[in-house]
């Protein structure tokens, strides 16, 4: 089982009334709430929060992309990206990801991952999101009906780019380029591992099967909702008669984790509130721009239930125990998160666990504290699970080795 | 009415696309607004009483195969609305009506078409936006209040959209999924395609209709129009109407076209 951690970055402050008062925190969130300054910080303590991860038994770190948003202010994750493979020496960076259809030309992704993974000496997770339809569609104007077929030749291109060992020609629908040629080339050889963060379409459930790419689930809405979700991701790769291979699939959970379940409501229960309940409010309307579901979705999901977008969009909760019923935040005692963080990974069989430990309005020191024991005490009781059957084929090489033994590999390279 | 209505299908820009046919007399073109054309309407009956009326369903709308979804730029919706009329069989320049996302359609076929249109009504049409005049974005809207936003007769706007009682409500559902889709790769955000610097090639008598209630294209856009067209234009606003204001107010809308075509 590997274990990344996460950040997120919701501003803290946002007003009491916030939900009453305000449409959203998404696409049109009101930029007076940030106060720069206060950002700033924040930015530096998610960096040093993750170094505490890197420290205390995690297996990678990692950041995500969002624009317009209070609830996760990370326009731009390789930013933080860059620090982190300073700051740390030998877990592996995830980055997922960047929104491939934001990079115009979608070169770009190829230079900087392949940048932050050389120089983080080949540690480098490397995220390739479809992308929410606030930030895409709403946020950065793109036209939702082309959003797929904007990211497949992306991909296409980015993937070629890093495996071409000459200047070529690109003629896409959407992108031209008479000379792809981005340099430098990932170290990490064909290239760097590729996760899909998805939501439930089933286009890019096949799409991972098809490209070798792990398929990870990364809504905050809880194993119950999403498990349907990953039973249809395994049924595709069943399918498609490829191995069940648990190390195919990520999963992202909440923790409170602490020496009792009242004790864990009581030190992070106001912080899950505050992210639930107030930072992560978005307006309905930016849900489901048209296009953006494909047909083939969209029969399924009318198959499935009928869920409305406004159900779709909502992930409040009256309290800390009712989004622990939901199952968006998994609580308790240290033995007892474990136990469902085990229970979770076989009922999904998922061998990468996306954990955020500091989430919301957590003050610095709680969270550091969180982090650090959810690394001592839980992670050990399932770090074993599925590392015996299975082959992890979707993590850098050289992440989990020692820096000097990986400089001195380097170095070998080099020479 | 009891003349039931004539189907068939043109190619446009590689794609199937449903034509409907109603009355005889001089023939008059219809492109449908937001929503597409999914039923015959009170509307296409009052034009029908006088006229042939032909309304083909673009690539992605109502009744046609989806090689909208192949498009790679707006050039290939122009070259779809040509391909259509192209393909319309006994019609040497009709009028041309087209509503809202149509409307944009009917005002390229008529700046880029020249010729081959006679005369042009353009109702609530997209085309042109301003920032100083803002409007409700019609993509982000929650379902229940789609027919809020886009008409102003929600009882007629259900009449015209909701699924007849023969049809499977998935499939209908699939269907309007698929002309927002279509709606949105033509307009997305804000249904600007650079017309205003093409509104000056139309040089036919144009009659621009607006819902008094438009609020997805407040009827002061009816000005900007007029300001560009190089031919002579005549302007009606339709108390009571929204955005769809053929749906919204069917016969009023229909006796300015019918005065406006005939005069």
């Amino acid at each position: 089982m590997r274990f990344i951690n996460f950040q997120l970055i919701a501003y803290p402050e946002l007003p009491e009334d916030f939900v009453q008062t305000h449409k959203s925190n998404w696409v049109t969130a009101d930029p007076k709430l940030f106060d720069p300054a206060r950002v700033g910080l924040l930015y530096n303590n998610a960096v040093d929060l993750l170094v505490a991860a890197a420290e205390s038994g995690y297996d990678a770190v990692g950041v995500n992309e969002h624009h317009n948003t209070g609830y996760a202010m990370t326009p731009s994750p390789n930013l933080l990206a860059a620090q982190l493979v300073r700051e740390t020496s030998d877990v592996a960076v995830c980055v997922l990801g960047n929104t491939l259809v934001q990079y115009n030309p979608p070169v770009r992704v190829a230079e900087e991952f392949a940048m932050l993974d050389v120089m983080s000496g080949g540690r480098l997770i490397a995220g390739f999101p479809n992308g929410t339809p606030m930030d895409t569609a709403y946020s950065y104007g793109i036209n939702p009906s082309e959003l797929r077929d904007r990211y497949r030749e992306a991909n296409e291109l980015i993937t070629r780019a890093w495996a071409a060992d000459e200047p070529f020609e690109f003629n896409g629908r959407f992108t031209q380029l008479r000379y792809a040629n981005p340099i430098p080339s990932p170290l990490q050889k064909p290239r760097p591992p590729i996760w899909i963060p998805g939501s439930g379409a089933v286009e890019t459930w096949d799409f991972c099967c098809d490209n070798d790419y792990l398929y990870a689930y990364m809504s905050v809405s809880g194993y119950y909702k999403a498990q349907h979700i990953t039973e249809g991701y395994w049924d595709r790769v069943r399918a498609k008669g490829i191995e069940p291979n648990p190390f195919r699939g990520a999963f992202a959970v909440f923790l409170a984790a602490a020496d009792s379940y009242a004790e864990a409501k009581e030190k992070y229960g106001p912080a899950a509130e505050y992210f639930f309940n107030r930072a992560f409010h978005v307006a309905p309307e930016f849900g489901n721009p048209p296009g953006i579901i494909s047909e083939a979705t969209l029969r399924k999901m009318f198959e499935l239930s009928g869920v409305s977008d406004e159900e779709l969009w909502d992930f409040s909760a009256p309290g800390f125990d009712e989004l622990v019923e939901k199952s968006f935040v998994i609580a308790g005692s240290y033995d007892s998160v474990g136990e469902q963080l085990e229970a979770l990974a076989r009922r999904t069989n998922v061998g990468n666990l996306v954990t955020v430990t500091s989430y919301g309005n957590m003050p610095k020191d709680v969270a550091d504290a969180h982090t650090r024991e959810v690394g001592a005490k839980v992670l050990p009781q399932i770090r074993g699970l599925f590392e015996d059957e299975w082959e992890h084929r979707w993590w850098p090489e050289a992440a989990g080795l020692p820096a000097h033994v990986r400089n001195a590999q380097v170095k070998e390279a080099v020479r | 009415m009891t003349e039931t209505i004539n189907a068939y299908t043109v190619r446009a820009a590689g794609t199937e696309c449903r034509v409907w046919e109603k009355g005889t007399g001089e023939p008059l073109v219809f492109f449908g607004g937001l929503g597409g054309v999914p039923k015959w309407t009170p509307f296409l009956d009052a034009l029908a009483s006088s006229r042939r009326v032909i309304v083909p369903s673009p690539p992605g709308f109502p009744g046609s195969a989806d090689g909208h979804k192949g498009f790679s730029s707006y050039l290939d919706w122009i070259t779809a609305t040509l391909d259509i009329l192209d393909g319309l069989s006994e019609v040497d320049r009709p009028d041309v009506v087209g509503a809202s996302v149509g409307g944009l359609l009917a005002a390229e076929l008529a700046a880029i078409g020249g010729e081959r249109v006679r005369k042009l009504v353009l109702i609530s049409p997209f085309g042109i936006y301003d920032t100083k005049t803002p409007g409700v974005d019609p993509f982000a809207v929650v379902p229940n209040d789609i027919p809020l936003i886009r008409s102003n007769q929600p009882a007629r706007f259900a009449e015209a959209f909701s699924p007849p009682a023969d049809a499977s409500p998935t499939e209908w559902a699939i269907m309007l999924n698929r002309v927002e889709d279509a709606s949105a790769r033509i307009l997305w955000p804000f249904g600007d395609r650079g017309l205003a610097q093409r509104l000056h090639r139309i040089t036919q008598p144009t009659l621009l209709l607006w819902g008094s209630h438009d609020k997805i294209l407040p009827p002061a856009y009816a000005d900007k129009y007029a300001a560009l067209i190089t031919g002579d234009v005549q302007t009606k606003t339709i108390d009571g109407a929204g955005h769809l204001a053929a749906v919204d107010q069917p016969d009023i809308a229909a006796e300015h076209v019918l005065a406006f075509l005939s005069a």
